[in-house]
């Protein structure tokens, strides 16, 4: 492996590390016999799913783990030739942010909220140097110019709430590097992020490791990401690594299966062929609609957010309709008003040219089975004290179904969504997230509706379950006849599924049309901008075949 | 592939946490939680005393004027008081008075808390008014509410119970409303509503059981603190009627001779802060089990 | 700003007339006729006709309430029954030594609380922390006023260090002695207030330990004990300050025992003499003195949260 570097040692070599896991946990080792390096000027990509022990591997080279919970019990973690596993917590401490310095999945947590940024850049030198105030502001100043941040002499007496998510990170980024150390370990340090800011993040840290000659240890559970930045690339399963090599190797020729798969669950920037839905009425349709916040209070010029402005949309039966875009970008809001969740503002909503925007709640109810939805946690979307079955069976109740037919139901819709239906009986946290997923879905098909919305509903699954839920989300649709609405931030997700594609950026629609013609010649420019920061997008993914 | 989702490890419990799901049930809970054992068994150790214990006492309230302010013995385990009656009797007895109290206000103000909470939690414009009458209710101080309404209505155990409850509910309702606007955010929730189910079955099913733990852990606190306010009323000479041996009661009497005679005092006192000591040890076993994220809203 | 302030003393508005509704229905809505209540059991139709003129009983409710928020606002808190005078001229009177006792239980209760807290939450499970745990359980435990006797039969009565009761005047009987009889008061009614807020601290601090920023401070080789110092402590602040604040409450009812047990002419001295007495109108007017501390002081405390934290602005 180590040809791929220069004559320098590496910046970080980690050998045969295993990390046990606390009595009770569902195996006995978090990491096991570990193996990799990281070379100077280099970016290693450990990659893998949740449950890999990719983040304890980082954490344990920088001795931020709690020993008594998470103990390594063999092998050495060498930062330049030396063990960090031997040293004493101060030693540890001595290292921290002079050699080794670590930026984080959340920028929005990891700023402490009542200091000034500038201040927790220079915490780092007062820690580690003998500078005095104004040396300090001066390099913090310089450090944070590195990083393209604007208007940097106002900056730096900010508090993080006033900065974005990607300003945040960037601080988080220039704080690392304030003393210049060799290795910077990145625990998924864009997944927070909208992808256009998550591409700006990536160019910044390529750009810096390339300028400065740091050795990079990436985190990532996205392959995209991988197929961005990576030199070479290190794939975790549950604890072991799987396969490492170049970037090249490993994306373009993996050996193993787990691998393969792995990549092979990613899906494709470009849009199978699909044929254009155009017959019958649309069974959903939304007209000029809006959702205002914070409307005007006793001291008036409260602040007024337009989360929806002037919508109109129109999904047939069998169709997929998909509402792309950022945080912030109101492509939620539009589900929840349609579901009627929460109140339009005004416009029409109309189910089967039923008007339901302004129904009364009691009205409501007799069109309540008509619309379902299929929300993003799926530890969250269930009632953990209740069984699966009750959870579906509820809805189809509430429609004077007796409880055996209802049960009956479940059972067969259960068998549809690929679980079995004994499982009725247990309860949700019997059910991995994937599987869950899976109940709601059943949950949804139980009332028989004829409109499902999949709100970010593959969004927390991991990439391997995501392929598989995502099949059966469009095999529901095609069975069931149903007009669906997917709601995604994934610019992937949605051109595998969705027949047509409408993006939204704050609250507006900025472009609708087919999927395929979208992808292939974007009419606007954010739709252009989206489509270049997807990760990966250029890379040797694309030559892979779309599921 | 896509046939058997079963075997995809979802678990990020290998990563950072640990996913054992918690057994909850009480025997469990004692099990594992000393404080809860130790607090328990203390607990129904003054409980069995308070119910058999007065069948194998003097009369509480016989007067002796021969034998007044005698000093602890083996006659007279606890002394006498002032009037000659048995101290220890009496603390026997006071005891019933004490968990009595503790009880009834515990549950009273947790039913109706619950009541007011839920609802307010959900009616919004309803929220807005029992909000401010809450606050308002939360400013007084309760102990001079309590002295005020048992002044006014005059002192029964019933007055005194309505009294010590008033002030304890804002506490309550606020709980509830806190758990009901946080759960009805939840998707579960909000996946029930999208299916037609009616507001009654969703504070039922939904909402009203993850109140449960939390309210219990309150609970165990109300009634250790109203047990203390009881005690107070009594010392402070506006609670139950003096001639109840109430722990409070006997204690007031005890001040103008306490120079004389401390144990008058000390007794009872260390039998209520004993009580008070077990039913709040209780509690925070309990908080620690059932919920820690409500370990602040004491 | 301006306006968050504004805005902030405004919502106290509906807070205090909820109060002042209360504590007016509370002797209307009561069983029976209140006057008779009030004058006892030995009273004459006299008496009870005197009682009801005082209160203002004979009108219509609307016009009495009326009347009676007019006076309030005004500062006038009516006459008192049993010595007809003033019952803002008795309250004057009593006020210093409750003043000054709830001070000096303030002060010391932070002093104490607060490292105490911290110690526990940063020591999480070591000795420290199981004793301050326990000494917080016991303080919710322990009834005042048995606290206040075991203090003064063994200090006083015993090792006769501190004097059995009163109060001196740090103005007119000097500061030593002051101190001297203040001393007993303060650490009996501290004591609850101290396991209030030792338990908060610590349960605030060891929240904010587990923070991602937290995580970050250790990630750039920040000592345990300045991350605890410059990190945690400064984050905690708000939850810390806020339970001072609703401590209040439980101070107030503490007074009035402790002023007993010590015998200190205090105005918990002055409702318990009003009790004894059925002086209505003074019982009334202390509820409401106390209550509208009670919210001008949390008012205060809400805006004190934008010193601690810069995310609350407006």
């Amino acid at each position: 492996m180590a040809e791929a570097t220069t004559a320098h040692p590496p910046v970080l070599e980690v050998r045969g590390l295993s990390v046990t896991l606390p009595k009770g946990a569902d195996r006995k080792y978090a990491v096991e016999d570990v193996s990799f390096t990281v070379g100077r000027g280099e970016i290693v990509c450990v990659v893998g799913e949740s449950g890999s022990g990719k983040s304890v591997t980082a954490q344990t080279v920088m001795g931020l783990i709690p020993r008594k919970d998470l103990t390594p019990v063999a092998g050495e973690t060498l930062l330049q030739g030396e063990d960090l596993l031997k040293k004493s917590d101060a030693e540890l401490r001595e290292l921290r942010g002079v050699k080794m310095a670590m930026i984080f999945q959340e920028p929005m947590t990891a700023l402490n909220p009542v200091m000034r940024v500038g201040d927790q850049i220079g915490e780092m030198l007062e820690i580690h140097t003998q500078m005095f105030a104004a040396e300090i502001r001066d390099r913090v100043i310089e450090v944070m110019k590195d990083v393209n941040l604007p208007d940097v002499e106002q900056m730096v007496d900010s508090f993080p709430h006033q900065l974005s998510g990607g300003q945040r990170q960037r601080i988080m980024i220039a704080m690392a590097l304030a003393l210049e150390p060799a290795l910077l370990i990145a625990d998924e340090p864009t997944t927070a992020l909208d992808v256009t800011t998550q591409a700006q993040i990536l160019e910044l840290i390529k750009d810096i490791q390339v300028r400065h000659g740091t050795g990079v240890m990436f985190i990532t559970h996205d392959f995209g990401v991988v197929a961005e930045v990576a030199d070479r690339v290190v794939v975790m399963q549950q604890g072991q690594v799987v396969e490492q090599g170049t970037a090249e190797q490993v994306l373009k020729r993996p050996r193993e299966p787990y691998t393969k798969m792995l990549i092979g669950s990613v899906p494709s920037m470009t849009p199978p062929k699909r044929k254009p839905i155009t017959e019958g009425e649309p069974i959903l349709a939304a007209h000029a609609l809006e959702k205002v916040y914070g409307a005007s209070g006793w001291f008036g010029r409260g602040r007024v957010v337009h989360a929806a402005k002037n919508v109109e949309l129109e999904v047939r039966r069998g169709e997929t309709l998909g509402v792309v875009g950022e945080s912030g970008s109101g492509k939620s809001t539009v589900a929840r008003c349609i579901v009627r969740l929460i109140d339009p503002t005004s416009g029409e909503v109309l189910i089967d040219g039923t008007n339901i925007a302004t129904m009364s709640q009691a009205a409501l109810r007799a069109y309540r089975h008509d619309v379902q939805v299929v929300f993003q946690d799926p530890y969250r979307s269930l009632n953990p004290r209740r069984t699966v079955g009750q959870s579906i069976v509820e809805g189809p109740m509430n429609f004077g179904l007796s409880e055996a037919e209802a049960l009956k139901r479940a059972g067969s819709l259960m068998e549809i969504v690929g679980l079995s239906a004994a499982a009725l009986d247990r309860f949700p946290h019997q059910f991995s997230g994937g599987q869950r997923q899976r109940i709601c879905i059943a949950r949804a098909l139980a009332m028989e509706p004829k409109v499902l919305i999949a709100d970010e509903a593959v969004s927390a699954l991991d990439v391997s379950v995501q392929a598989q839920v995502l099949k059966l989300l469009d095999d529901v649709r095609k069975r069931f006849d149903l007009a669906m609405l997917f709601i995604t931030h994934d610019l992937r997700v949605a051109a595998q599924i969705c027949d047509r594609i409408m993006v939204m950026q704050k609250g507006q629609v900025v472009e609708q049309g087919l999927t395929a013609k979208v992808y292939a010649s974007p009419a606007h420019p954010y739709t252009r901008l989206l489509l270049d920061a997807a990760p990966g997008k250029n890379a040797f993914l694309e030559q892979k075949t779309g599921n | 592939m896509a046939g058997n989702p079963g075997q995809v490890d979802f678990s990020e419990s290998a990563d950072t946490t640990l996913s054992s799901r918690k057994d909850v049930s009480l025997v469990a809970i004692m099990w594992r939680h000393p404080s809860v054992f130790w607090g328990g068994l203390l607990l129904a150790v003054i409980v069995v005393i308070a119910i058999v214990g007065p069948l194998f006492t003097v009369d509480p309230v016989a007067l002796n004027p021969i034998k007044r302010l005698k000093s602890p013995s083996a006659e007279f385990w606890f002394g006498t008081d002032f009037l000659g009656r048995d101290v220890l009797a009496r603390v026997v007895h006071g005891a019933r008075i004490s968990l009595v109290v503790g009880l009834a206000v515990a549950v009273i103000a947790v039913v109706l808390g619950l009541l007011i909470g839920l609802v307010s939690g959900y009616l919004r414009w309803l929220d807005a008014i029992m909000m401010r009458v809450m606050d308002g209710l939360m400013a007084i101080p309760g102990i001079l509410l309590a002295i005020a309404l048992i002044s006014l209505s005059g002192a029964t155990l019933v007055t005194v119970v309505i009294a010590i409850v008033i002030p304890e509910i804002p506490r309550v309702v606020r709980l509830v409303r806190s758990v009901v606007l946080s759960v009805r955010e939840e998707p579960y929730v909000e996946a029930a509503i999208a299916s037609g189910t009616r507001l009654i079955p969703i504070l039922w099913r939904h909402i009203l059981p993850n109140t449960i733990a939390p309210l219990i852990v309150q609970a165990t606190y109300i009634c250790g603190s109203a047990m203390l306010t009881e005690a107070i009323l009594g010392f402070l000479g506006a609670g139950i009627p003096p001639e109840i041996p109430s722990w409070g009661n006997i204690m007031s009497e005890g001040r103008t001779y306490f120079q004389l005679t401390p144990w008058i005092i000390f007794y009872p006192g260390i039998a209520l802060a004993l009580t008070v000591l077990a039913v709040n040890t209780v509690g925070d076993g309990l908080r620690d089990t059932l919920d820690p994220r409500i370990a602040r809203k004491m | 700003m301006l306006a968050y302030i504004f805005k902030r003393i405004l919502a106290t508005v509906p807070v205090m007339g909820v109060v002042a509704l209360f504590v007016f229905l509370m002797l209307r809505l009561s069983p029976g006729d209140p006057a008779a209540v009030i004058a006892g059991d030995y009273a004459t139709a006299e008496d009870i006709a005197r009682i009801r003129e005082n209160l203002g009983l004979n009108e219509p409710i609307v016009v009495q309430f009326t009347k009676w928020l007019g006076q309030l606002l005004q500062g006038d808190l009516g006459i008192s029954i049993f010595t007809n005078l003033p019952v803002t001229t008795l309250i004057a009177q009593r006020l210093e030594p409750t003043l000054l006792l709830t001070l000096t239980t303030i002060v010391f209760t932070v002093a104490v609380a607060i490292p105490l807290g911290t110690l526990a939450a940063w020591k999480q499970g070591s000795l420290i922390d199981r004793g301050v745990m326990l000494f917080s359980v016991a303080g919710f435990s322990i009834p005042v006023f048995v606290l206040g006797y075991i203090l003064i039969y063994v200090l006083s009565i015993q090792l006769k260090l501190l004097p059995v009761q009163g109060y001196k005047s740090p103005f007119t009987d000097g500061l030593w002695p002051f101190l001297r009889h203040i001393t007993l008061p303060t650490i009996t009614l501290s004591v609850i207030y101290i396991a209030l807020i030792a338990r908060m601290t610590r349960a605030s601090v060891m929240e904010v330990l587990q923070e991602d920023y937290v995580r970050t401070a250790r990630a750039k080789g920040q000592s345990e004990f300045k991350v605890l110092m410059k990190h945690a402590v400064r984050n905690a602040a708000v939850p810390i300050v806020t339970v001072i604040g609703l401590g209040i409450a439980l101070l107030i009812g503490g007074v009035v025992v402790t002023e007993s047990v010590y015998n200190i002419p205090g105005l918990g001295r002055l409702v318990l003499d009003a009790v004894l007495k059925r002086d209505y109108p003074i019982i009334q007017g202390l509820i409401l003195l106390f209550s509208f501390i009670y919210i001008l002081i949390n008012l205060l405390i809400d805006l004190a949260y934008t010193v601690f934290d810069p995310r609350i602005r407006y």
